[in-house]
C-alpha cells in the first residue's frame, strides 16, 4: 500500500511522467493491435479463433532477425517477413486450418493450439531458444529534460505498424477481395451463392492474417526481444484486444490496442509491474462485465 | 606376477604412445543418468551442460579412467530430453531409476527441474550431483541424496551490493546512504538473488528504494526504469534471465538511465555485448565462473586450458566465450569421479557419503558441500564489460581489473 501512495506520489510530483506513460502505452500497444487486427480478421471471416497468433508474431521476427545476420536492413525485413509469412499461412491454411473452419469451436481451438506448440518447438530447433533481437542504430529523441524518450527505433515501428494498418482498412474497403471477405464474413452461404468462392476467400484471409502478424514479428524484433516461447504473449494479448473492442470493428481494435497499451503502463507504474498482465486481463472481465450489463438492459443477452 | 607387471606397463606405456583413449577403451561401463533440456525453453542451457558432461566424461576417459579398486571405469550417461518441464523431468528421472536401473544421477538444467527431480531421487536414495540448480530452497528440503557445486542464487548479485558499501566508503560516504533498486522476475531462482541483495541490503543499512518483481512473460520495462529514473538510486539490480538482460541492457540506453552501478545476471546468455555493443559497457554481471579465475587441477588443467581444450573439441563455441553452464556440469562429473575413487566401491551408500565428504580443487573452483548439500567453498565472481570484455572486477582477490565507477 505504500508502495502504491509512493509511485502515485511520484506521479503527482513530476506530472510530465503521465505524459511518458501515455507515449510508452500507445507505443507498446501498436505492435499488440497489429496482431489483434489479424485475429479479429480471421475470427471475423472464418470463425477460427487462433491460438497460433503469437507464434505467428515470433516466426515474422525470426524471419527479420535471420536475414538482418545475413546483412539485410531490418526494415527491409518487415516486407520480407510480410511476404515470407503470407507464404507460412498459406501452407498452414492449406494443410490444417481448411479442415477446421466450419467445424465447432473447440476442434479449431484445439488445433490452432496445436500449430501453436508445433511452430514454438520448429523455431527452438532452427533457431535455439536464446533470445533474439536487433539493435538498430537509431538515435533517441529526449524531451523535457530527457523525462521523455523516443527511441526513434520504436517511432519507425509505430509508423510501420500504423501504415500497415490503414494500407488493410484501404484493402478491405475498396478492393474486390476485400469486399469478398467482407461479404463471406457477414454471411459465408449467402456469399457463396451469390459466387464468392469462400475457399479461396479463406486462404486468402488466413494467409493475410499470417502476413500482418510475421511483419509486426519483424517490427517487434527491432524493439524488444523475441524467443521461440513468446508468442504466448502475443497470442494473450491479441485476445484480449480482439475480445474487449468486439469483431468485425477493425478501428475499434486498434483504439483497444492503443488503450489497452496506455492503461497497462499506468497500472505497472502505480501497482507495480508485476500487475501488468493482470491489469490486461482485468480490463478485459471490466469489458465483459459492461457488455453484458449493457445487453441485459437492452435484452439482447442469453439467459 | 612381476611378468606380468610388466607386461601390463609395456602396454599401458604403449597405450598411453598411442594416445590416451585407446588405453581407456579397455575400462568398464559405468552408467549415470541424466533428464536434461534439450527441447523447450531451457534448450540452449541445456545443450550447454551436456556437452559439459560429455566434455568431462571424456577428459577423464583420456587420463585413465576411473578407477575403483584394481579396475577402471568410463562414464556413459543415458540421456532423456525433459522438454523443459518440471513433472516430464520428474517422470523421466522414475523411468532412469526403475527401468534403465540407473545408480547415480547427474542434474538437470534450471532450479525448477532439479526441484523436480530431486524428490525422486530421494525416494530411490539415488546421489545426484547437479551443477544447474542454485535455488537456495533446493538445500532447506533436508535432502540426503542431493549435491550442488555450484553457489545457490542468493549470492549471484549480493556481491554488488558489498562493492557499492566499499564505493562508498572510498567516496567519504557511509554505506547506509546507498539506495538499492532491484527489479527481479518473479520466479523461484530470481527471488532468492533479491533475498540475497536485500539480506545484504539490511546488513548495510541500506534503503530500497525501488523493489518490483518482473512478470514472466513480460519484454518491457519502461514503467521500471521510469521510476528508477525518478528515484535516482545508487545499484540497480535486474535478473529476469537473458529476456530480462537483454530488456535491461536495451531499454536501459533507450531512457538514458543513469545508475552508477548496475548489475545483472544472464549477461553471456543474453549476449548483451554481442547484441546491444556499447550500450552494455560498464554493467556488472554476476557468473559462477571465468575462464581468468586461477584455479586448476589434475584432469582440466587450468581454466583457461580447460575454456581452450572445450573449444577444440566443440567448434560451434570457438566464437564466444565457453558458458560457466558448461563448466559446472563438468565439475560435477568430476565430483562423481572423485567420489567413486576415494569410496573404492560401487556401493551407492558409499558412494553418497564419499561424495559428502568431498573437498576437491577443481578448475571450476573448490568443492565442498554443507550439510544440506550445496558447495560452500566457492565465491560468485562479478564481470564487468569493459569495452566489449568481460573483465573480472570482484571479489577482489580474483580480480584482474579494475572497477569503472560511475557509469554512464
Amino acid at each position: 500500500m505504500d508502495q502504491i501512495l509512493f509511485n502515485l506520489s511520484l506521479l503527482g510530483e513530476y506530472p510530465i511522467v503521465n505524459l511518458k506513460i501515455i507515449i510508452d502505452g500507445i507505443m507498446i500497444g501498436a505492435l499488440f493491435a497489429l496482431a489483434a487486427y489479424g485475429l479479429a480478421l480471421v475470427w471475423g471471416v472464418m470463425n477460427v479463433k487462433n491460438l497460433a497468433q503469437g507464434d505467428f508474431v515470433i516466426a515474422g521476427g525470426y524471419v527479420s532477425w535471420w536475414l538482418a545476420k545475413y546483412g539485410v536492413h531490418p526494415l527491409l525485413g518487415v516486407p520480407v517477413a510480410f511476404i515470407v509469412m503470407w507464404g507460412v499461412g498459406w501452407v498452414v491454411y492449406k494443410l490444417v486450418i481448411t479442415r477446421v473452419v466450419e467445424k465447432d469451436l473447440f476442434t479449431s481451438l484445439l488445433a490452432t493450439f496445436g500449430i501453436a506448440i508445433m511452430m514454438a518447438q520448429i523455431l527452438n530447433l532452427l533457431f535455439g531458444s536464446d533470445t533474439q533481437s536487433i539493435k538498430l542504430d537509431y538515435d533517441t529523441l529526449y524531451f523535457f529534460d530527457g523525462f521523455i524518450d523516443v527511441p526513434i527505433a520504436k517511432l519507425i515501428g509505430v509508423l510501420l505498424a500504423a501504415t500497415l494498418a490503414t494500407c488493410v482498412i484501404i484493402f478491405m474497403k475498396s478492393s474486390r477481395m476485400g469486399q469478398a471477405i467482407r461479404a463471406t464474413s457477414q454471411d459465408a452461404r449467402a456469399a457463396r451463392v451469390l459466387g464468392i468462392d469462400t475457399e479461396k476467400v479463406y486462404a486468402f484471409t488466413f494467409s493475410l492474417n499470417s502476413a500482418i502478424c510475421g511483419a509486426a514479428g519483424a517490427i517487434v524484433v527491432m524493439v524488444w526481444v523475441i524467443q521461440p516461447f513468446y508468442g504466448i504473449t502475443h497470442s494473450i494479448r491479441a485476445f484480449v484486444i480482439v475480445t474487449a473492442a468486439g469483431l468485425g470493428n477493425l478501428p475499434g481494435v486498434i483504439a483497444a490496442g492503443l488503450g489497452i497499451g496506455a492503461l497497462e503502463q499506468y497500472g505497472s507504474h502505480i501497482f507495480g509491474i508485476g500487475y501488468q498482465q493482470a491489469i490486461a486481463v482485468m480490463l478485459l472481465l471490466a469489458v465483459l462485465l459492461f457488455r453484458l450489463v449493457q445487453q441485459k438492459r437492452d435484452r439482447k443477452s442469453l439467459q | 606376477m612381476k611378468k606380468n607387471r610388466l607386461l601390463a606397463f609395456s602396454l599401458g606405456t604403449i597405450a598411453l604412445l598411442f594416445g590416451h583413449s585407446s588405453f581407456a577403451m579397455d575400462c568398464e561401463e559405468l552408467v549415470l543418468g541424466a533428464a536434461i533440456s534439450l527441447t523447450g525453453k531451457y534448450a540452449t542451457n541445456g545443450v550447454h551442460a551436456q556437452n559439459g558432461y560429455e566434455f568431462a566424461i571424456q577428459k577423464i576417459a583420456e587420463n585413465g579412467g576411473v578407477k575403483i579398486g584394481d579396475k577402471c571405469y568410463n562414464f556413459r550417461v543415458i540421456y532423456y530430453d525433459d522438454e523443459s518441464k518440471g513433472d516430464r523431468g520428474a517422470t523421466l528421472a522414475e523411468r532412469l531409476i526403475n527401468q534403465d536401473g540407473v545408480q547415480y544421477m547427474l542434474g538437470p538444467y534450471s532450479s525448477g527441474l532439479t526441484k523436480a527431480i530431486a524428490p525422486v531421487t530421494e525416494k530411490y536414495q539415488i546421489p545426484m550431483v547437479e551443477a544447474e540448480g542454485a535455488s537456495r530452497s533446493l538445500f532447506t528440503q533436508g535432502y540426503r541424496y542431493l549435491f550442488a557445486v555450484l553457489s545457490t542464487s542468493e549470492q549471484y548479485l549480493a556481491s554488488a551490493i558489498t562493492l557499492a558499501a566499499e564505493k562508498a566508503e572510498e567516496t567519504g560516504k557511509k554505506p547506509s546512504d546507498v539506495r538499492v533498486a532491484i527489479a527481479v522476475e518473479n520466479d523461484p531462482f530470481s527471488l532468492d538473488i533479491r533475498a540475497g541483495v536485500l539480506e545484504d541490503a539490511a546488513k548495510f543499512d541500506m534503503q530500497v528504494v525501488v523493489d518490483e518483481k518482473l512478470p514472466r512473460d513480460l519484454s518491457d520495462m519502461s514503467a521500471i526504469l521510469t521510476k528508477v529514473k525518478l528515484v535516482k538510486p545508487d545499484v540497480l539490480v535486474v535478473s529476469g534471465h537473458s529476456k530480462g538482460a537483454a530488456t535491461a541492457v536495451r531499454q536501459i540506453e533507450e531512457q538514458n538511465v543513469k545508475v552508477p552501478m548496475i548489475a545483472i545476471t544472464h549477461c553471456e546468455a543474453a549476449d548483451v555485448v554481442g547484441n546491444f555493443g556499447a550500450a552494455a559497457n560498464d554493467i556488472l554481471c554476476s557468473t559462477q565462473w571465468a575462464e581468468t579465475l586461477s584455479y586448476s587441477d589434475p584432469i582440466f588443467g587450468t581454466a583457461a586450458e580447460y575454456e581452450q581444450e572445450f573449444k577444440a573439441t566443440y567448434t560451434e563455441y570457438a566464437e564466444k566465450t565457453v558458458p560457466y553452464q558448461t563448466a559446472q556440469a563438468s565439475a560435477a562429473v568430476y565430483v562423481f569421479k572423485d567420489a567413486f575413487e576415494r569410496a573404492g566401491t560401487l556401493d551407492k551408500e558409499a558412494v553418497r557419503d564419499a561424495i559428502a565428504k568431498t573437498d576437491l580443487s577443481t578448475f571450476y573452483g573448490q568443492i565442498r558441500f554443507s550439510d544440506a548439500g550445496n558447495n560452500i567453498a566457492k565465491p560468485m565472481v562479478l564481470r564487468q564489460i569493459q569495452d566489449g570484455k568481460y573483465n573480472v572486477v570482484a571479489p577482489s582477490e580474483f580480480a584482474s581489473h579494475e572497477l569503472n565507477w560511475p557509469r554512464g
